[in-house]
């Protein structure tokens, strides 16, 4: 590589930045490579696959391979069939995943964040360690870790029966929680609900709640996530003047009025980026699945990525597969770019600059 | 950070907000000391919360099959049995899992910290057309999400001939675009002027990379190795769509194998759990000796 350095190419530059040009694509080549090869044709070949009808033999570019437009696509989402059906419960069970974790997470890492941030004399470390651990351990092993305390028979279920509730079985349990919660039978739900559907799955079983299962890996979800976002909460509150705070003090606001009027709205553009991140994260839920349930029970822990996994991988159905994985990437994209968009650069809003004159002045 | 006894009863009163903040001033110093015992309790409830699960972990890999199912709360076994630790080791594939997990990560990690310190040094310092373009691109690829690439990645494995091999699984993981992100931002926050004297005594591009800057980079590189080591080691998802083979499992793949009961009938759970376990022993012992320089750049760590 040296010898690329003293190819005088862009004689153009000055002298001194002689050969710049040459050596930063050199310097840069491995990475656009590998990301060429390996993320963007491939996204380009599987766009491909989802238009057609594919089955997995030989190349898909061979002419036996038909183009069969949007066909993969509407199968998934107005088939009518099994496999709307699936698709249908799988958003159904990630968008509760969605829903409980994160806003579990974004708040259980912020107050761990601040409770740590209070932790002033001792042992600030050892708590930062504790909590981040599980965000730096394999999702395999804290899958077969939960399949173990989320027994029938296990941790969990002991802890609850110590005040004296009788733990559901609940890698087994395909009730919705909120259904449970009612106390139904097996097919219960106001008539109306349970008659109309959406996306082959009827609208009871959209609100009837997580499953039991479901619920043991939104659980999972918080513990393995939480750390990792504490420390970005650390990090900001690090941040934050304590100028504000003790002005806060002097005019006699509580501890909480100067957390929730002066700490919080500080902490914004860092509780923003959780949420997205976290949104993002929580729609490509895989790995759990995999490992732990497949889907199941009833397949009440079916997600999309898993699905897309699973049409393609176990049952041929390629174009149906990369279909509902393309479905999931707009899903995804919507959020990065609901991200970007609030997190955009610009002036200081003369709204906030407001908000803070209002508070000094009123409390 | 400075201390004073209110802010350490501010703290009181948010670990318990029921606590009513009244007459706080007056008497601020027994308030203080009952507040930092609050705070403690609380934080130690939590800390128990997130290791508990690892203890018992290992506690109940060291159990025999009836007394984990009997007893999954107790820490220490009251019959220490060897017996998972013995079938993993010597009647199973395990030892081939780890051996395969262990290479792919070593490769990875060394491939990573090259390619992306390099790529981050020329996006930070050289000025050549086109850097801005792929600069935006690197940024854009950072929000591709995995999962959506199973099927693509397969597909392109195959094409390319290369599925079911290890430079299958350890080519694609060799760079990372947000470890790009994070060594570029690390290069443009040290001062030009450290080149300058190289530059002119006559050092080229490389030269300058390699023994003037990379040196000094080291925080980051640190970082580096650290998400790489602990990304590839524990991937799930890359080996699944890029391998079939026996002699290829790694140990995240193979132990996903275990949890649906290959190699064991019903619970079996210390076995299970003795591999969890095992498998978790590499990141963490990377993460004690290096955990200070993972808190200082937590960012590119997000889990997805």
């Amino acid at each position: 590589m040296p010898s690329a350095v003293a190819t005088p190419r862009r004689a153009g530059s000055s002298g001194i930045r002689r050969g710049e040009g040459l050596a930063g694509w050199i310097f840069t080549a491995p990475v656009i490579i590998i990301l060429g090869v390996f993320l963007f044709i491939p996204v380009l070949m599987a766009l491909w696959v989802s238009f057609s009808d594919w089955n997995g033999r030989g190349s898909p570019f061979s002419s036996r391979v038909g183009f069969v437009g949007l066909e993969n696509y509407a199968a998934v989402t107005t088939g009518g069939g099994l496999t709307e059906r699936n698709f249908g419960i799988a958003l159904r069970n990630n968008a509760w995943y969605v829903v409980l974790v994160v806003p579990l997470q974004t708040a259980l890492s912020l107050f761990l964040a601040v409770l740590i941030n209070r932790a002033v004399i001792r042992g600030r470390g050892f708590f930062r360690t504790a909590y981040y651990f599980p965000s730096m351990t394999s999702s395999v092993a804290i899958t077969i870790l939960w399949l173990f305390l989320f027994n029938a028979t296990g941790v969990v279920n002991e802890v609850l029966s110590w005040v004296g509730i009788d733990g559901p079985n609940w890698f087994h349990d395909p009730r919705g929680i909120i259904h449970a919660a009612l106390g139904l039978g097996p097919l219960a739900g106001p008539d109306w609900m349970v008659q109309n559907t959406f996306l082959g799955v009827s609208w009871w079983e959209w609100w009837s709640g997580p499953s039991f299962a479901m619920t043991a890996f939104v659980l999972m979800g918080v513990f393995t996530t939480s750390g990792t976002f504490m420390l970005l909460f650390v990090a900001a509150l690090q941040n934050i003047g304590s100028e504000l705070g003790e002005a806060g003090m002097m005019d006699g606001a509580t501890a909480w009025q100067r957390f929730w009027y002066i700490t919080l709205p500080q902490l914004r553009p860092t509780i923003f980026t959780v949420v997205t991140l976290g949104l993002i994260g929580c729609w490509q839920v895989f790995d759990q699945i995999y490992t732990g349930t497949q889907g199941g029970p009833a397949k009440t822990t079916l997600t999309p990525a898993y699905l897309s996994y699973q049409a393609a991988f176990e049952n041929q159905k390629w174009g149906q597969g990369a279909a509902i994985a393309f479905i999931l990437f707009v899903i995804i994209i919507v959020f990065t770019l609901f991200q970007r968009w609030v997190l955009r650069e610009r002036p200081v809003s003369k709204r906030r600059i407001r908000q803070y004159q209002v508070k000094g002045s009123t409390s | 950070m400075t201390v004073t006894p209110v802010a350490v009863a501010d703290a009181a009163a948010l670990a318990t907000p029921v606590e009513p903040p009244a007459r706080r001033r007056r008497r601020f110093t027994i308030r203080s000391v009952g507040g930092q015992v609050a705070l403690y309790l609380v934080l130690v409830v939590f800390a128990i919360i997130y290791i508990y699960p690892f203890l018992v972990q290992v506690a109940t890999s060291f159990k025999t099959d009836a007394e984990a199912t009997a007893d999954p709360m107790s820490l220490i076994p009251t019959v220490w049995s060897f017996a998972a630790y013995r079938l993993l080791f010597n009647r199973s594939d395990f030892p081939l899992w780890f051996a395969n997990s262990a290479i792919v990560t070593i490769f990875v990690t060394l491939g990573r910290v090259f390619f992306v310190s390099l790529a981050g040094y020329a996006l930070a310092r050289l000025h050549f057309r086109g850097r801005g373009v792929i600069f935006a691109l690197i940024i854009a690829v950072m929000g591709v999400p995995t999962v959506v690439l199973l099927i693509p990645k397969f597909l392109v494995l195959n094409q390319i001939g290369i599925y079911d091999s290890y430079a299958g699984m350890i080519l694609p993981l060799l760079v990372d675009a947000a470890g790009v992100f994070i060594m570029r931002n690390f290069f443009e926050s040290i001062p030009v002027s450290v080149e300058e004297q190289a530059r002119i005594d006559g050092a080229g591009s490389f030269r300058l990379f390699w023994s003037v800057v990379l040196p000094m980079a080291r925080p980051a590189l640190m970082t580096i190795i650290i998400l790489s080591f602990q990304g590839s080691w524990n991937e799930l998802n890359h080996f699944i769509v890029s391998t079939q083979s026996p002699a290829l499992t790694t140990l995240t793949k193979g132990v996903a194998s275990l949890a649906s009961g290959q190699l064991s009938q019903g619970n079996q759970f210390p076995i299970k759990l003795a591999a969890a376990a095992i498998m978790t022993i590499p990141v963490a012992v990377m993460f004690f000796v290096f955990q200070r320089r993972i808190m200082n750049t937590s960012e590119g760590a997000v889990k997805g």
